[in-house]
């Protein structure tokens, strides 16, 4: 009798630990390995809080006026996403030919881009090198196929949560203060990218962990762009969903940006004449032939939006391009 | 036919660096000359790239009507058309039912109404559109390659030499033609600005194209047709239809064509049912008659490096030449000779149509794009003859290859000559076995 008692304190003992840890897990920094493969990345949790968002910069009116935001709590990349990862997801065959046992039925119903028939590294390498030239919905599909295959949701981030984690509870222009010359401690920009994209993860990070969120590559979010969003912007969580195809807003700068060019407050649009290349009509909905400067990082609320939020989120049609 | 090596020769045959070598007027005739003067255009493949290329027409602002169109599909014809009609509305755009023409003879009918006309078809179908829209005295946009097999390309130089004669103007889409960074580098190049060119290498390695899938239902003839880049007598092997491209800017910078191909290839991590008969790699030599050899390797293995490239070595420098608007030239110590600005570039596609409408609209006679694309998509057919076969070929040996790879019919109900097998695989060719001339 005395020994079945402490069985059962041990198991709810056991229980309570277990719950305790999974709650800490919850919001701590993670890492992600893509089910089957070898390819892993890591989130970092970025605390709910509220900033000043935008700046007073009167050289660019549409990052004024700087505003008061709230920001719920959510896990960022630390890394912009690399081909490592995102050429498993573009190539079906590919990603069957690596993975260990079956990709999965759901994962072999998705939507896959169409394989681009430029080569869409612009010669500047694979490995390790952050995936570019994807368009928004591409980039949306990323993450669709990443919740398929983990039963995560990860989107992209909206243009106030990207600045948020960019400025990381700093007031400055960037995060390291106001000189421009110290960029190149962490940021891959014109004066030391020698024209290309770098490796990830080879400069110094921000103050939580987020590392390239300048430079190297433009960073997709899920905004459209409007000049004047901010004077209308809500404090909550403000987002403003993307209806029209362009422009919409992507953020960081990007290997091809002067230092003087980039800041957290600074906002880039997204533009038509990135698909001049592509000699086809309709054009694609994947890729941008002339944008090797752009590319995505990932985010990760902590509070889940409902199943079906996340199926509208995932599913929305792409709009015709020509 | 011997390749011809003379510089003057050369620049006449590919009308490039500068319009104007042939020039001379010619006139509409006045079966033509529509009474707002504006002329008239048929879509002869109704593609993404047709598509896009009836876009870059009408994006010259020259008055341009579109008046018929042809696809073997009718689906595929719809589908071109709408965003056509979105963009440009009916008073550019005048299709009606009885000028849509759908099925494998679509094409000479569409040719008929019109005084230009684009080929956008899978490059199996341009032998004979091409020969169709010659003797018919139309204007041509032919995209590249021009053919899949020997016997296409001879009928294809034939019919340019008929054009010529014509004053048909013939422009290809080989777009590098009529893209800053190579007209600029090129001309350094003949210049002497890195001496003779002894050797180069050129690429198209990436991850591969797109499948389209069987449906229940269909015909061999239809699936082959549908999911064609797959299938050599409508494709030609993605070192034809893709990597031509690249071969054909080695043979820009020599300025000529090579005597002897030798190479390897085959099937490796493309193997499914859905790839067809074509390789997924080839690497081949070309062996040019002043002895030079230019490396040209082009291959489908998603997962690996990728390059899409040309270089070249000369007596006194190098090149380095990309779709990327790259263009430089250096001497062996490394000092820049020539950058090309790769900023502000004119979109070559568009610029193929600029220069070919703003002439069609002066009334001059300026291009003969013709006979170099058919010797460059020679070249790159002599390169898969080499990997396919595994032998040493000529020139002469490939351009008089007797292997014609067209069915005997050209209908839905009618066979391809390479069928799949019980379990649905189809055969595809073996280096030391296959015969391919």
């Amino acid at each position: 009798m005395l020994f079945r008692y402490r069985i059962l304190l041990l198991f709810i003992a056991a229980l309570f630990t277990a719950w305790i840890l999974k709650n800490r897990e919850l919001f701590e920094a993670y890492t992600q390995v893509i089910p089957g493969t070898q390819v892993k990345f890591t989130m970092v949790p970025i605390p709910g809080g509220s900033f000043l968002m935008g700046s007073a910069n009167e050289k660019y009116s549409d990052e004024t006026p700087a505003h008061r935001v709230e920001i719920e709590p959510f896990w960022m990349g630390t890394h912009e996403v690399t081909w490592d990862a995102f050429e498993l997801f573009l190539d079906k065959n590919y990603e069957t030919a690596i993975s260990e046992g079956p990709i999965g039925q759901v994962v072999d119903g998705l939507s896959r881009p169409s394989l681009p028939y430029l080569d869409m590294t612009f010669g500047m390498g694979k490995e390790g090198k952050p995936a570019i030239g994807m368009t928004q919905y591409g980039a949306i599909q990323y993450c669709h196929w990443l919740y398929l295959k983990t039963g995560i949701f990860y989107r992209l981030p909206t243009e106030a949560e990207w600045e948020y984690a960019a400025k990381a509870g700093t007031k400055s222009t960037c995060f390291f203060g106001e000189d421009a010359k110290k960029l190149s401690e962490y940021a891959w920009i014109a004066e030391n990218s020698n024209e290309s994209t770098q490796k990830v993860g080879l400069k110094k990070a921000n103050p939580w962990g987020l590392f390239d969120i300048y430079g190297n590559v433009m960073e997709w979010t899920s905004d459209q762009y409007e000049a004047d969003f901010y004077e209308r912007s809500p404090e909550k969580n403000p987002q403003n969903p993307s209806i029209k195809l362009y422009p919409r807003v992507v953020r960081g700068g990007s290997y091809k940006h002067k230092a003087e060019e980039i800041s957290s407050a600074r906002r880039f649009q997204s533009e038509p004449k990135w698909k001049q290349l592509d000699p086809q009509i309709p054009k694609s909905q994947w890729w941008f032939p002339e944008a090797p400067f752009l590319g995505m990082r990932l985010v990760r609320p902590l509070n889940p939006p409902s199943p079906e939020e996340i199926k509208a989120y995932y599913t929305k049609a792409p709009i015709d391009d020509y | 036919m011997k390749p011809e090596h003379s510089r003057r020769n050369f620049m006449k045959t590919s009308a490039i660096i500068t319009g104007g070598i042939l020039t001379s007027p010619f006139i509409l005739p006045k079966a033509y000359a529509a009474p707002d003067n504006h002329l008239k255009l048929a879509l002869i493949g109704c593609g993404g790239r047709g598509t896009g290329a009836v876009f870059q027409a009408f994006e010259t602002g020259h008055p341009i009507k579109l008046v018929a169109m042809a696809d073997a599909f009718r689906d595929r014809l719809d589908g071109s058309l709408k965003p056509i009609l979105d963009k440009y509305g009916a008073e550019k755009v005048d299709v009606p039912e009885e000028r849509k023409f759908v099925g494998f003879d679509a094409y000479k009918q569409a040719i008929a109404e019109a005084d230009v006309v684009i080929l956008a078809t899978p490059p199996g179908f341009r032998p004979s559109h091409f020969e169709e829209a010659v003797n018919q005295g139309k204007q041509i946009f032919m995209e590249k390659p021009v053919a899949t097999d020997a016997a296409g390309i001879r009928r294809v130089l034939a019919a340019a030499e008929i054009a010529k004669a014509k004053k048909l103007n013939v422009v290809v889409g080989l777009q590098r033609h009529y893209q800053s960074n190579y007209r600029e580098t090129i001309q350094r190049i003949y210049d002497g600005a890195i001496g003779d060119i002894t050797g180069g290498q050129v690429y198209w390695n990436d991850g591969g194209v797109w499948v389209r899938e069987r449906q229940p239902g269909q015909t061999e003839m239809e699936y082959q047709m549908r999911n064609w880049y797959y299938f050599n007598w409508l494709c030609g092997d993605h070192i034809t239809e893709q990597h031509v491209h690249n071969i054909d800017v080695a043979n820009w910078v020599k300025q000529g064509y090579p005597v002897k191909a030798e190479g390897t290839g085959g099937r490796l991590v493309r193997t499914g049912k859905e790839h067809g008969e074509i390789f997924d790699h080839h690497v081949v030599t070309f062996t040019y008659a002043d002895g030079s050899v230019i490396h040209s390797e082009c291959r489908h293995f998603p997962g690996a490096a990728n390059r899409v490239d040309e270089s070249f070595q000369g007596t006194k420098g190098k090149a380095y030449l990309s779709a990327g608007n790259h263009g430089n030239l250096s001497d062996w110590k490394g000092n820049a000779i020539y950058s090309h600005n790769r900023e502000n570039n004119v979109n070559p596609y568009q610029q193929e149509h600029n220069e070919l409408w703003d002439a069609l609209f002066k009334g001059e006679y300026k291009f003969s794009d013709a006979e170099n694309a058919a010797k460059s998509t020679m070249t790159s057919i002599m390169g898969r003859y080499a990997t396919y076969s595994g032998k040493v070929l000529t020139w002469e040996e490939a351009l008089n290859g007797k292997v014609d790879l067209f069915p005997e019919k050209l209908a839905w109900d009618a066979s391809p000559k390479v069928l799949p097998n019980e379990d649905g695989y189809y055969p595809h060719a073996i280096p030391g076995k296959t015969q391919v001339i």
